[in-house]
């Protein structure tokens, strides 16, 4: 026998591909979520290698909390000509207009939370069945007790105690009206997987990713953007650094790292070394011990 | 850089969490921010130590009660092997999470408590891994620190383990180390309290096993998960069968057969993204044309013209039932094989296990959450299988039930 056993990149890869199209084949009207951030775009770049050489069969939509880094609005409405997909957009500002979401006050004010009004109302619009996700187990706590089909019942409600056993490769997607699913195809990387996998695939990312100058402010250990919508305690005072994402999200709770790394090589180098995990930085998920649990359970990505 | 996943099995106080807590904390796989999160809420419980159990506790509910409820995943890797670890909790529902997390693993470790020797739970946990079909089992003699590292103690628990496991699965890879998760023992550092032990630590059996044979890698087995039709101008005719490799090698001019139609063909090309491939195997996700336009849809298996899989609407099968609502004698319910759906009655039920004494009970033949039967099933129509110890992707089913769409039971086809 030659040369059989798979790189773990290309065992995962070909894991996801098949949770991919275990969703084209299991549901009526699936939807990637697409935030321009590095996960999401290692979805679509496996979409395209799921159905080549067809188109992939299904939208993208991003949810748009209005606070974004330009940068990654600019690379997403770029990537969805690139493998003619329909992108669609739901926009948090106009759930605040609309008055189906309240906008938070105060200094730690963030759309982060807003984004599952926008979205569930989108879902239920759109009438989605499935709605595909880039989250990861080895990020959070909470994310590591989750299925690759994760039900959610008829209020996008997730209930972490009662969750169906998953066996093997096979995903039971059977549901009820109105009740949907999300799928995680990309559960079982970590964050290095990822950054492996952008570097072997030569996947193009948001340039936010690389270091950068720009002005930034720190609070609780984290650095943050100083954007015009951002409000500032008067001890906090505005910096110009070299700093780059290492997770991209809404502004207001995307922390930045100071760094100088400017290729994907250097960024790989810079998690070997590192001792704080990716959501480390992560604004929201500093709330509280079980911020991501409760986020989810209401129906958040 | 291959992949392994492991599963843990223990009962509630053989240290199973902390076992795990010591292999991503001496791995280095443990960050500073989640340290900070466990010895603060070490203190706040008022523990002496930082509880390495915290760290797999994910869920509200789970730290209140100092319990895991629920299979969690954990990740770690060695410059050799990234490792998958399906953390299953030794409380509630046991035999329904540990299957769960072994229907996927490579191998399994059965932790026993060196005061304790093998119990009950001993033989139910490895039961469950041979029924499974976990190619390698790695039994870990824990709390050695508590019978003074005596070697004694050590042999005298692996010969009582070897002498009922070689009756469930002869010929099974087997491997013992004495360990103390509490204080570090053989798990990733050599022991300097056991120098009688010189077999290799836990983490260096989890980075040497063989994995590359756990496949079928004998009979060609493509169950056809979805049919890929582009219609665009520069892809008019394409028409290709995607799916995951599930036994066998795969290559350009394969002579093919389509079951259940029967239909003979030949493999023209094997597509990916990147470009055609010589050869596909498990577990590649890959894309065939053939060279007859023939139909195939979802649900059908594509199979070498040699050793063809049995193929029936009758099927025995072994079940672990993973619900509150009892198995149903005569009842309907879904039934998923591959990447096929059908529908089954459940016809009759040879025997209920006592997993603790391997005794088959013919009398009283109700089946409750968390037992393990042998069953027989009538499905609509016919399925393609192998036997599941011969592979575990042709030979596994899962019922589901049609009023709640919960999966009720795990299925391995005798």
């Amino acid at each position: 026998m030659g040369n059989y056993h798979l790189t773990h990149l290309k065992e995962l890869e070909s894991e996801a591909i098949y949770v991919l199209r275990e969703v084209a084949a299991q549901f009526e009207r699936p939807v990637l979520l697409f935030s321009g951030g590095k996960d999401s775009i290692v979805l679509v770049h496996l979409s395209r290698k799921a159905f080549y050489p067809a188109r992939i069969p299904f939208p993208l939509l991003h949810i748009d909390t209005g606070h974004n880094f330009p940068e990654t609005i600019e690379f997403r409405d770029r990537m969805a000509r690139s493998v003619d997909a329909r992108l669609l957009v739901g926009s948090v500002q106009e759930s605040i207009d609309t008055g189906r979401a309240v906008e938070e006050k105060g200094i730690n004010a963030s759309r982060n939370v807003l984004q599952t009004v926008t979205l569930l109302d989108a879902i239920e619009v759109n009438k989605f069945d499935a709605a595909i996700g880039g989250a990861r187990r080895d990020e959070e706590k909470a994310r590591a007790k989750e299925r690759f089909f994760s039900h959610r019942d008829e209020f996008g409600q997730w209930d972490p105690k009662n969750q169906r056993p998953e066996l093997w490769y096979m995903f039971n997607g059977k549901k009820r009206m109105g009740e949907h699913f999300r799928v995680f195809p990309i559960s079982n990387w970590t964050e290095m997987d990822v950054w492996q996998y952008i570097l072997a695939e030569n996947i193009d990312l948001p340039s936010i990713y690389f270091t950068h100058e720009r002005d930034v402010f720190h609070r609780d250990g984290v650095w943050l953007a100083a954007a015009p919508f951002m409000e500032m305690k008067p001890s906090e005072k505005v910096e110009y650094r070299r700093v780059r994402c290492r997770t991209v999200g809404d502004i207001s709770c995307t922390g930045l790292t100071l760094s100088s790394a400017d290729t994907v090589e250097d960024i790989i180098q810079e998690i070997a070394a590192t001792r704080v995990t990716e959501r480390g930085g992560r604004y929201d998920d500093k709330r509280s011990e079980a911020a991501m649990e409760d986020r989810k359970k209401e129906g958040y990505f | 850089m291959e992949l392994l996943r492991f599963t843990t099995a223990g009962s509630v106080d053989d240290g199973k969490s902390t076992l795990i807590g010591r292999l991503l904390y001496d791995s280095k796989s443990i960050f500073e921010d989640q340290l900070d999160a466990v010895k603060r809420a070490s203190v706040q419980k008022g523990s002496e130590h930082i509880n390495l159990a915290l760290f797999t506790d994910g869920l509200r509910a789970e730290r209140e009660q100092g319990i895991t409820i629920d299979v969690a995943y954990r990740y770690f890797a060695t410059p050799n092997r990234k490792f998958i670890i399906a953390d299953t909790p030794g409380h509630i529902q046991y035999t329904r999470n540990m299957v769960t997390g072994a229907s996927t693993a490579n191998a399994a470790i059965v932790l026993i408590d060196a005061r304790n020797g093998v119990i009950e739970q001993t033989h139910r946990h490895t039961f469950i891994a041979a029924l499974l079909g976990i190619p390698h089992i790695i039994v870990c003699i824990n709390k050695m620190d508590l019978m003074d590292f005596r070697e004694e103690v050590y042999t005298s628990i692996k010969n009582d383990y070897q002498a009922f496991a070689s009756q469930i699965f002869p010929g099974q890879d087997m491997r013992f180390i004495p360990i103390s998760a509490l204080k570090g023992d053989n798990v990733v550092k050599p022991s300097e309290n056991m120098s009688w032990y010189t077999d290799g630590t836990l983490l260096h059996h989890l980075e040497s096993i063989p994995i590359s044979q756990d496949h079928d890698l004998k009979n060609q087995r493509f169950p056809v998960q979805y049919v890929i039709r582009p219609e665009s101008d520069e892809f008019h005719d394409y028409r290709g069968y995607a799916g995951r490799v599930a036994g066998g090698f795969f290559h350009p001019g394969d002579k093919i057969v389509v079951h259940p139609s029967g239909i003979e063909s030949e493999i023209v090309a094997v597509d990916t993204l990147s470009g055609p491939l010589a050869e596909a195997h498990p577990p590649m996700s890959v894309t065939l044309t053939l060279k007859d336009d023939v139909d195939i849809s979802r649900g059908d298996m594509i199979t070498g013209v040699g050793a063809i899989p049995r193929q029936s609407c009758d099927i025995t099968t072994m079940i672990c039932w993973m619900n509150q609502k009892p198995l149903q004698l005569n009842g309907k319910y879904a039934l998923k094989h591959t990447t096929k759906d059908v529908r089954c009655i459940i016809q009759d039920i040879d025997y209920v296990l006592n997993i603790s004494t391997l005794e088959k009970m013919t009398e009283n033949k109700a089946i409750r959450m968390n037992d393990i039967a042998r069953i027989r099933l009538r499905t609509t129509k016919p399925l393609c299988f192998d036997p599941y110890t011969t592979n575990r992707i042709t030979g596994s089913l899962i019922l589901i039930d049609e009023t709640t769409n919960e999966t009720v039971a795990a299925g391995m086809i005798v």
